[in-house]
């Protein structure tokens, strides 16, 4: 078991025959992923990393069963490329471009109100990966090994380096789920909280936090209710001087609020594990499931 | 981006927003002319800079004849002015606002946000207008109200029903507060802003509503769409450094400590800068160089640091996804022997063929330490720096 992808999530990429979506694209092939095709306006009935191309992604689902979609598709028209995969019936969309316009993710939450049954990651994020089965995004699919943490990040690097050292330590892990680092954004702490709590497969949770909005603070309060599962937070931006975003357009303290100082205190109150040190992750989750 | 109070009034007047009768003066005699033409026997003359406090610091000054108001541009224009907000070099000044003085009847406040937690844009209204919002929120919460809109275009008639209770206004000026409203929606969807604040907004003793300052914060991702906002850019507001690097294609921030650092990623450079303190050090700023850290990045990262005299030691944190540590190294290398960087620079590799980087560097016979783990790296640049560690 692993949470939302696995061996036999059908794939498609949005933004298929560009740049990004070809080199990533035959990275996930070449990692297992089952990557059925890819849509490119104005190129569908051609191939591509020897799949079909279509046009639009309703054809795309109807040809080929996908219900995944990975998205590359350049930040002007990506939030459209959100809404025609929402549209098509997609269940699964992860959006791995950065620099969307705020208001055009504010059109696009609105849509997928109507839609439970859908699921957006990012934008603004490496995807998501399931070791050894699917790999939807842009993490370096080497550093993963199949094992028994969730990790969920709204940080691209700083979810590699949370990788790298429960891989190095022998935990693995089950799924790993990078939220991204816009301010509106898909699915949150909360959502992948609940997954990684109702599946057998993840024995241990890893949150990697930053400055900015009230997310892991709600984060906090949902462990405290919901997850028996152990947790180990880390928070980016101590820092961070305020009204100054640090590159993620959602990280900034404004008014006073969304400082990593807060966060720590909820996590603390939470009863999770933190770690100060960006370093000291693998090594704390390691403790945290020896104690149990 | 931010936009002067000058040009957010502009826009408002687009917009049908209610602004009282200004010019912008680039000079003194440019001042005198404003208040000739703007006529009346009184004006206000403030300073155009990206931040807030200029009243408090000597940046807004009431005038009772065109001389004097010439005298306070000419004093004004060309310093820099330093308010609670601006950090102690202050900002520079290089226009100023000349405005009829107004009738200040109460102070309101009024701003549109874009508002993360709701994923909607919402109203922040409080009828404690002309002092910061902040502390209105930390004395007396109750005062201020949040009133999210709907998906859909337009303020609904309920919106401007609360917001005139907010405001204890007569039910004879909601009209006026309806297009009001309605305007400054337009003008944060028309223009792809993610706040736009008014404060105060005023009630003239003769009953009618003036934006008195304005401020509009525009979406840097959106500019693409807007090319006639864009254009309004005012780079001498920022620091001259960071200009450089967002030329450059770097994400960067700069700080007050003496450790350059050079990171992939903006969670990871985050993390370091904290690592950094942790350890007894003070970051000397932010630097995200992209996932791949580009030779022609790396080297721009070096020059700029190079030119900050504050910095005592730099300390590169590389993790080598797909973009190998090796291929990274090789850069890393390159820009060295460009810039010849004259503190120590302690790099850490971690990831897809650490190894082989590290030892590249080795290899180089240049002056670049290589770390063995994150901690023990901020540890070697915080030491090298002076510090505690």
């Amino acid at each position: 078991m692993s949470v939302l992808v696995d061996r036999e999530t059908r794939v498609i990429c949005q933004g298929f025959t560009g740049r990004q979506g070809t080199f990533h694209c035959e990275q996930a092939i070449q990692y297992g992923t089952c990557l059925v095709g890819g849509v490119t306006p104005g190129r569908g009935g051609t191939r591509h990393l020897d799949r079909p191309v279509f046009d639009t992604v309703r054809e795309a689902v109807k040809e080929t069963g996908a219900h995944a979609s990975l998205i590359f598709v350049p930040a002007a028209g990506a939030a459209d490329a959100i809404l025609e995969a929402v549209d098509a019936g997609i269940q699964l969309i992860v959006c791995i471009t950065e620099h969307i316009p705020a208001l055009d993710m504010v059109r696009v939450k609105t849509a997928l109100r109507n839609r439970p049954e859908t699921r957006l990651i990012g934008p603004n994020c490496p995807g998501i990966i399931t070791p050894e089965g699917c790999k939807m995004g842009i993490m370096p699919g080497s550093i993963h090994r199949r094992g028994r943490i969730g990790i969920v990040s709204r940080s691209g690097t700083l979810t590699y380096v949370a990788v790298h050292q429960t891989t190095e330590i022998g935990l693995g892990q089950s799924t790993c789920i990078g939220i991204g680092g816009d301010p509106i954004h898909g699915i949150g702490f909360i959502d992948c909280l609940a997954l990684f709590e109702a599946d057998p497969e993840t024995e241990g949770i890893v949150l990697v936090g930053e400055i900015g909005g009230n997310d892991e603070e709600k984060a906090a309060a949902y462990i405290r209710d919901h997850v028996t599962k152990p947790v180990v937070a880390y928070v980016a931006g101590v820092t961070a001087p305020p009204g100054k975003r640090m590159g993620h357009a959602g990280a900034i303290i404004s008014g006073g609020t969304g400082t990593a100082a807060e966060k720590y205190r909820a996590f603390e109150e939470a009863f999770v594990s933190v770690v100060h040190s960006p370093a000291e992750i693998g090594q704390a989750m390691s403790d945290r499931l020896k104690r149990r | 981006m931010n936009l002067h109070e000058y040009q957010a009034k502009e826009i408002f007047s687009r917009f049908g927003i209610p602004v009282p009768s200004g010019l912008v003066a680039r000079s003194s005699v440019e001042a005198v002319a404003a208040a000739e033409r703007l006529g009346g026997s009184t004006w206000v003359v403030k300073a155009q800079i990206h931040a807030g406090g200029r009243g408090k610091a000597g940046g807004v000054e009431v005038c009772r004849s065109p001389a004097a108001v010439g005298e306070v541009a000419g004093r004004l224009i060309g310093q820099r002015l330093k308010t609670h907000q601006t950090g102690p070099e202050g900002l520079p000044v290089h226009a100023v606002w000349v405005e009829e003085a107004s009738d200040i009847g109460r102070e309101l406040y009024l701003s549109l946000v874009v508002d993360r937690a709701r994923e909607c844009l919402s109203f922040i209204a409080s009828s404690e207008g002309g002092m910061e919002i902040e502390t209105v929120a930390a004395t007396d919460p109750e005062k201020i109200a949040t009133v999210p809109l709907p998906p859909d275009p337009g303020v609904p008639a309920y919106v401007t029903r609360i917001l005139g209770g907010v405001f204890r206004m007569a039910p004879q000026q909601l009209t006026a507060l309806s297009s009001l409203l309605s305007g400054l929606e337009r003008c944060m969807r028309e223009s792809d802003a993610s706040l736009i604040e008014i404060n105060p907004l005023i009630v003239t003793r003769g009953g009618e509503l003036r934006a008195l300052d304005a401020k509009v914060n525009l979406d840097d991702n959106a500019l693409g769409r807007h090319v006639e906002l864009a254009a309004l850019d005012d780079p001498s507001q920022r620091d001259p450094a960071e200009n450089e690097a967002t030329q450059a294609g770097l994400n960067y921030v700069a700080l007050e400590g003496d450790i350059a650092c050079m990171v992939n990623g903006a969670g990871l450079a985050m993390a370091t800068m904290d690592l950094i303190q942790l350890k007894g050090g003070q970051p000397a700023n932010f630097l995200d160089v992209g996932g791949d850290a580009t030779a022609a990045r790396v080297t721009e990262a070096f020059r700029i640091f190079r030119a900050n005299p504050r910095v005592r030691s730099i300390f590169v944190n590389i993790f080598g996804g797909i973009v190998r540590c090796d291929l990274i190294a090789e850069g890393i290398i390159a820009a060295f022997k460009e810039v010849a960087p004259d503190v120590p620079v302690i790099v850490q590799l971690e990831g897809t063929r650490a190894e082989e980087g590290r030892r590249m560097f080795v290899e180089s016979r240049l002056p670049i330490e290589t770390a063995s783990g994150l901690t023990h790296a901020a540890e070697r640049a915080v030491r090298a720096a002076g510090g505690a560690a």
